[in-house]
This record gives structure tokens, sequence and C-alpha cells, in this order.
């Protein structure tokens, strides 16, 4: 099986999304802002879409500025 | 044209705020935080944007603390209302504005206890006057962090310290001074802060909101209203978590894109050089004021202890006559009567005709502070 290209982190809400997207962009890591993918959630909000190889770096970097997301998911 | 009246609302703003808003409107339009497409994520960038400026203005940590509301008025209805339960004890001044005075009053018919703490007639306020009227149930200190009427500042500091001290909210109005005097929520100990827009932050009307600090239960804080936040659209009940608790329904993002611009520029031109700038003008006036015989000029009488707004009354002559003589013989525009805050009157001994005020700001210049001295006199000499 292929590896996962990207993953997404799920947010509560989107300024959350936007919080996390101005601190990635300051770490030099790339994302995106996506629609939440319907099979991840119903809510109709936004996610924060990361390349998979840099999740770890990502889930260093948040923890590093404390800020809440829900969940890390492969897509 | 003179406008002295940006105590009410300041004008004119910086360019880039209307020049933000038209952007807006033409080339972005879409609903923030609601839809996941590339209009609506801009929109939900440029509403984050602006929490950002205010978090950097006030040294605040988490940009989500910030509640954005239409208004202070609005924010400080969500403090009062959503925090004060019956049998709760609140402590605020003599000096408020209505946007805290009748919230107060208001939950005082649904059986919260208010005690007003009397200023001085110069609009002073004695903290240990504050220290002294804590009761076993006060649970909040709401005070006014500069007079509109007379523009005294209010010593937040040292009652933030004794709130803190006690274990009590404070919740402070900002509404004159955010964006020209300093404020720190951390130092200051400032549990609660409204602010609003469209005055010392030169941004337009319709913007405002709350800052909730950490101390603040939210699960003991109701809200005001609850609706669609674009968040959690699964569940029907209104989700937990700032800012969305208190955040229902579609914001004014065109008006949070203006704010966005003009705390750019507040940020840019810096709130010490803002501040500097209205101290001058303040003392140009107050001391050709004083000069002039029959003018009353009220409040501290000191720049440095006040904001740019000087209230003051030509003896022997109504207010209402200064301001239409004032705007229509010599094209200088200001307030006069009580300024929503009879309260203030009171203390100052001038209700209930209420004075004529001029609220001074960024845009204005040395050379129309002497005209408008110059008119004031014109006027006073009428008086035998």
């Amino acid at each position: 099986m292929n590896e996962p290209k990207y993953a997404v982190i799920l947010v509560d809400s989107t300024s959350h999304a936007m919080r996390i997207e101005r601190l990635l962009n300051s770490a030099d890591i790339d994302c995106k802002m996506i629609p939440v993918p319907r099979q991840l959630s119903s809510d109709c909000g936004v996610c924060v879409r990361v390349r998979f190889d840099d999740v770890d770096r990502v889930k260093k970097q948040l923890e590093h500025d404390r800020v809440e997301f829900q969940v890390i998911y492969d897509i | 044209m003179i406008y002295f009246d940006n105590t009410a609302t300041s004008f004119p703003k910086p360019p880039c705020v209307a020049e933000a808003m038209v952007k807006f409107m033409n080339d972005i339009g879409a609903n923030p935080g609601r839809s996941g497409h590339r209009l609506a994520i801009e929109s939900g960038r440029i509403v984050y944007n602006a929490r950002e400026a205010v978090a950097e203005l006030f040294q605040l940590a988490d940009p989500m603390r910030i509640v954005f509301t239409s208004n202070v008025t609005e924010a400080l209805n969500l403090a009062l209302h959503g925090l004060l339960k019956p049998g709760d004890h609140v402590i605020t001044s003599s000096m408020e504005h209505n946007s805290m005075m009748r919230p107060l009053r208001c939950l005082e018919q649904k059986g919260v206890e208010v005690t007003v703490i009397p200023c001085s007639q110069q609009g002073r306020l004695d903290p240990a006057d504050i220290e002294s009227a804590i009761q076993p149930n006060t649970v909040m200190v709401a005070l006014n962090h500069a007079s509109n009427v007379t523009g005294s500042v209010l010593p937040i500091e040292k009652v933030g310290l004794i709130a803190r001290a006690h274990d009590l909210l404070f919740l402070v109005d900002a509404a004159q001074t955010a964006g020209v005097l300093t404020i720190d929520i951390e130092k200051d100990c400032i549990d609660l802060l409204g602010f609003t827009g469209h005055k010392s932050l030169y941004g337009p009307m319709g913007t405002g909101g709350l800052i909730v600090g950490e101390r603040v239960d939210l699960n003991a804080f109701d809200m005001i209203k609850c609706g669609g936040t674009g968040s959690r659209s699964e569940h029907e009940n209104q989700p937990e978590f700032l800012p969305d608790k208190f955040e229902s329904g579609t914001p004014n993002a065109v008006g949070l894109a203006g704010l966005n611009a003009s705390l750019r520029w507040i940020l840019t031109q810096g709130v010490d050089q803002i501040r500097s700038h209205e101290i001058r003008l303040t003392k140009l006036l107050i001391a050709g004021l004083k000069t002039i015989p029959r003018v009353q000029v009220y409040g501290t009488l000191n720049a440095e202890q006040q904001i740019a707004t000087v209230s003051f009354n030509v003896l022997g002559k109504e207010p209402s006559e200064i301001g239409l003589r004032l705007d229509e013989e010599f094209d200088i525009l200001c307030r006069v009567g009580l300024h929503c805050s009879p309260a203030s009157h009171k203390t100052m001994g001038t209700f209930p005709a209420g004075t004529v005020r001029f609220g001074l700001g960024f845009f204005n210049t040395k050379e129309q502070v002497d005209y408008a001295i110059a008119a004031i006199r014109k006027l006073a000499e009428e008086v035998k």
C-alpha cells in the first residue's frame, strides 16, 4: 500500500484553523486550508491539510505553541 | 470644518480603513468561517488577522480569547448579563457611561446588588473606596478606564490589584482608551476588557469586542445569544469553546477588515506617539480655555491624567446654544449635553444641563485648537 500523501488537522473552528495556518507558516511548514472531508466529520467548516511527511514536525510545532486541535488524520 | 467629536466616534479615519473595506466588499465578500471555498477562507483570514492585531495591541497571548461584538456596549452587556447572577454583588464607579450603568441597573431589578462608588467632582476615584465596599458576596469590579465626559483616567492598575487580591473578576470598559493608553491585560490584572473599534482604534462603527481572561470560568459564563457559528454544525447545542460560544451569527467581516487595517495603522504609529500628540493638544486646550473669563473647565485640568476629552461650560450660556453656534458660525463640530452619562454629570455637578465637550483626536492640529479657543473667547465675551 502506498503511503498517504497528506494529513489533515481537524480543529474546533475556522478561527483555530487560521491560527494553526499562521503558526505553521511562521515555522516554514507548508499547509493549506481545505473543507473538512465528509468521511472525517459532518462539520461544515475547514481543516488544515499538511504533507504526510511533515506530520511529526507539525505535532511538535503545535505542542510547542500550545495550540489545541482535535486529531490528525492521514488522507 | 473642525471635527472635535472624536469621543463619540473618531473622524476622519486613516485612509487604509476604507480601502480595506472596499477591497473586502469588491473582491472577497464571502461569509467567514462558514464554507470551505477560497473566498470564505480569505474572509475568515481577514477576521482572524483582526483578532491577532487586537491580541498584539493588548499583549494577549491567545487570540481565541477575543470575542468580537458589534461595539463595547454589547461587550459590556455580555460580560455583565453573562456572569452576574441574582445575589451577586458588583462594584462600579459614579463616572460610568450608560453602557455600563444601564445593564447594571437592569440586573439590579433581577436581584444583583450594585454599589456605585462616588468619585470626586474632578472625576477621580480613590481605590481604597473600592476595597472598603467589598462584601462576602462581591464577585466583580466593573470600571470605566477613562470618562467620556471629563476624560479623567481611573486608576485601573491599582483597582486591578485589589480585585485580584480579593479574587474578584475585574471588568474594564476601554471604550475611550483602547489605542491611546497602553493596556496590558496581564499586568493590569484585567479579567474582562470591553473595547470598541470606532473611537480611538480608528476603525469602523459596528466593531468591538470582549477579551475574556483565563480566570473567567466559561462554564459559569452564559451566552446572551446562541446560533450558527460555522463550527460543530452537527450539534444543536452551542459550542462551549472560545470564541464560538459567544460569536453566533454572521460577523461584521467588512467592519473587521476595516478594524484590522486601523489596528495595523495604530501599531505602526505606536500608541505612545498617538498619546503624546493628544497630550500636547489637550494641554493647549485646557490652558487656553482656563484663560477665558466665565469659562469653567471640568475634570483633572491635567493633560497627563486624562485623555483628549475636555468638558467645559460658558457660564451664562446653555451648552446647547454653544454647540449650535460653534457648528453654524465657527464650523466646529462637538457634542453638548449629558453624553450618555448622567452619573458623571451628577458627580461633576453639571446635571441636568450638561457641558460642552471637545473630543480631540490624532488628526486634530494645534491650529484647530487655537481657533477653537478664540471662538469660545468670542462667545464668552457676549455674556454680560
